[in-house]
């Protein structure tokens, strides 16, 4: 059946857990924001096979967080869309936008309710 | 092989109709199940404005205290809620679709108001 | 060291059939590295949530694609009805399932005349086209629309299909069948389309398990896994196995989506002996409180629905992440080493659906 496991961890953990994951053989399926009153709750999602498992932390408006796209290449796309849609502070990602992924008007539509 | 096969195929479709019905002499006959556009039996409403509340888009507005009945065909997403919801089943999913046109048209029904009954004299007694 | 030159290919070209852009490095004919641009065709349809009720969501959602419109709005009802805990009748799960499978046999018919046309087989176009046109009149006489079914909702369907239909629906599928295989036949052995598709644009099984592919596109490569094997709607009632190829390149991929579409109404027929009678829908009271992933197969590949719901008619977050998506990757790397005239091709053997990319 479908299960959904979602793993709670801090920000500062992230890229040592999706090393352990990159080890153990899992890719990356998605990388979800959604907007809370005073920040942003994150979820990375990661597969094997049929099994999914997500880890999710919560992280400030101003917070900066370091990129996986080196450890896992395609999350350079979620990576992207994220910051330009959403304004989450994102470090060296791979292949670099600037903002320019999805040509939209205003900046960060996603941010204001 | 594999030819042979192909030339079969293009043989048959050498000879036979097209595949295309010619359209504006041949009318499209729409099967009974078809999405169309909403029409209303406007005699019937009681103006609850329960259509416009469950409309996804807001294509249909209500004024109760003028008895009238508005949809925009163009903001109408032919989903059939309304039809699903309205409790005097007065509206119905036609079978033929907008016409295309040049500006955005608004679709405007009214009940007409009926005489009111006129007391007699010899009915007061 | 031969001079290295940036060619722009795209949206428009009149060998692309969707608007995506790539900044292609050549070396003479030969492409060294492809860098992708997409969103020119953003919508922002997932801000929507903030104004339409998780009812009216369904129908925001079946419109993010036209071909693959009725799994996304299966996926979002499914992904909402399991945060609220509604089971829907089995009825409606044999329903869903029959519909998907349609969808999923006009998509593929689509996508094999788009890669006809892409080079020159242009009766082969006509001829895969007016076979999906059996499909669209079998929609249209279903649910009453060609593209847009709006038959989804939370807590079942909303038409129903009786028994004659469905037995009817059969019959001209069985009659498909022997047309495709006499086209697909003839397709996949002819000499100038083995040219352009054999040996062209691989992918090792490691690679695609690397970048994180989905679909046909994965299942080519070797990797045996289809999300319908997860058991959501009816599916764990029937019997299919994945269908894979293990060689990798562009004639492979072709070869597998062919073979799902005979899969594809082989489940149909299987779907229409053991549906059973009874309701199509439950109603629904309250609102979602809580969060989900549901992951749906799409003709394209796996699709992940992300709802989060906290009590309120309106939900908190939805997110779609569509195969076309986690397939970009994958394309990149494929376009590395293959000749510029070969890039169309590479393209159109993702299936790409920039529609559902964007949202």
């Amino acid at each position: 059946m479908i299960e959904n496991k979602i793993i709670e961890i801090a920000p500062a953990d992230l890229l040592a857990k999706a090393l352990r994951y990159k080890q153990d053989g899992y890719h990356i399926v998605q990388i979800c924001a959604t907007r809370t009153p005073d920040g942003y709750e994150l979820t990375y999602s990661f597969a094997l096979e049929y099994e999914m498992i997500g880890l999710r932390f919560l992280l400030d408006e101003e917070d900066e967080i370091t990129t996986i796209s080196t450890i896992f290449s395609p999350a350079f796309l979620y990576e992207n869309e994220i910051r330009d849609l959403f304004g989450v502070k994102i470090q060296m990602i791979s292949l670099d936008y600037k903002g320019n992924l999805y040509r939209i008007a205003t900046k960060t539509p996603f941010k204001d309710k | 092989m594999s030819a042979m096969s192909l030339a079969q195929t293009v043989l048959r479709n050498l000879f036979s109709k097209p595949a295309t019905r010619p359209y504006p002499q041949v009318a499209r006959v729409y099967p009974a199940r078809t999405r169309g556009q909403i029409g209303i039996d406007i005699d019937a409403c009681i103006f609850c404005g329960i259509c416009s509340k469950k409309c996804p888009t807001g294509a249909i507005t209500v004024n109760r205290a003028e008895k009238s009945w508005d949809i925009q065909p163009f903001g109408c997403i032919q989903c059939g809620c309304c039809v699903e919801f309205c409790p005097k089943k007065c509206l119905a999913m036609m079978q033929d679709y907008t016409q295309p046109s040049a500006v955005k048209t608004v679709s405007h029904h009214a009940q007409m108001p009926t005489e009111t009954a006129a007391v007699t004299p010899d009915a007061v007694q | 060291m031969a001079t290295r030159s940036i060619v722009p290919f795209g949206p428009q070209h009149p060998v692309l059939p969707e608007p995506i852009h790539l900044d292609l490095v050549l070396e003479d004919e030969t492409v060294v590295e492809a860098i992708p641009s997409i969103g020119f065709i953003h919508r922002g349809l997932e801000k929507l949530v903030e104004k339409k009720d998780f009812n009216e969501m369904v129908y925001v959602a079946e419109r993010i694609c036209g071909i693959c419109s009725f799994m996304h709005g299966m996926g979002y009802s499914e992904a909402v009805e399991r945060v609220m805990g509604i089971e829907i009748p089995a009825r409606a799960k044999y329903l869903r399932v029959i519909w998907s499978e349609m969808s999923r046999i006009h998509s593929h018919l689509l996508w094999l005349g788009l890669l006809a046309d892409a080079f020159g087989f242009e009766s082969l176009f006509m001829e895969s086209w007016r076979t999906r046109e059996k499909i669209l009149d079998m929609f249209e006489y279903s649910t009453g629309g060609r593209v847009i079914f709006s038959v989804n909702k939370v807590g079942g369907q909303r038409k129903d299909m009786d028994n004659e239909m469905i037995a009817e629906f059969v019959k001209i599928l069985g009659g498909m069948e022997k047309e495709i295989r006499t086209q697909s036949k003839a397709f996949l052995n002819d000499y100038a389309v083995k040219s352009r598709l054999c040996d062209v644009g691989f992918l090792t099984m490691q690679q695609a398990r690397d970048l994180g592919t989905v679909g046909p596109f994965m299942r080519a490569s070797g990797i045996s896994l289809d999300t319908r094997k997860l058991g959501y709607a009816a599916y764990d009632d029937l019997e299919f196995e994945p269908i894979i190829s293990t060689v990798g390149d562009s004639y492979a991929r072709t070869d597998v989506r062919i073979q799902e579409i005979f899969q594809s109404i082989d489940l149909i027929r299987q779907a229409a002996a053991k549906i059973p009678s009874g309701e199509i829908a439950v109603p629904v009271k309250g609102n979602p409180t809580g969060e989900y992933f549901m992951r749906v197969e799409q003709p394209r590949g796996e699709a992940l629905y992300y709802i989060k719901g906290n009590g309120t008619k309106n939900l908190d977050r939805m997110r779609v992440r569509t195969p076309t998506f986690a397939n970009l990757p994958g394309l990149i790397e494929t376009l590395k080493g293959c000749q510029l005239a070969d890039v169309p091709i590479l393209i159109l053997t993702i299936d790409p659906c920039i529609s559902c990319t964007e949202r």
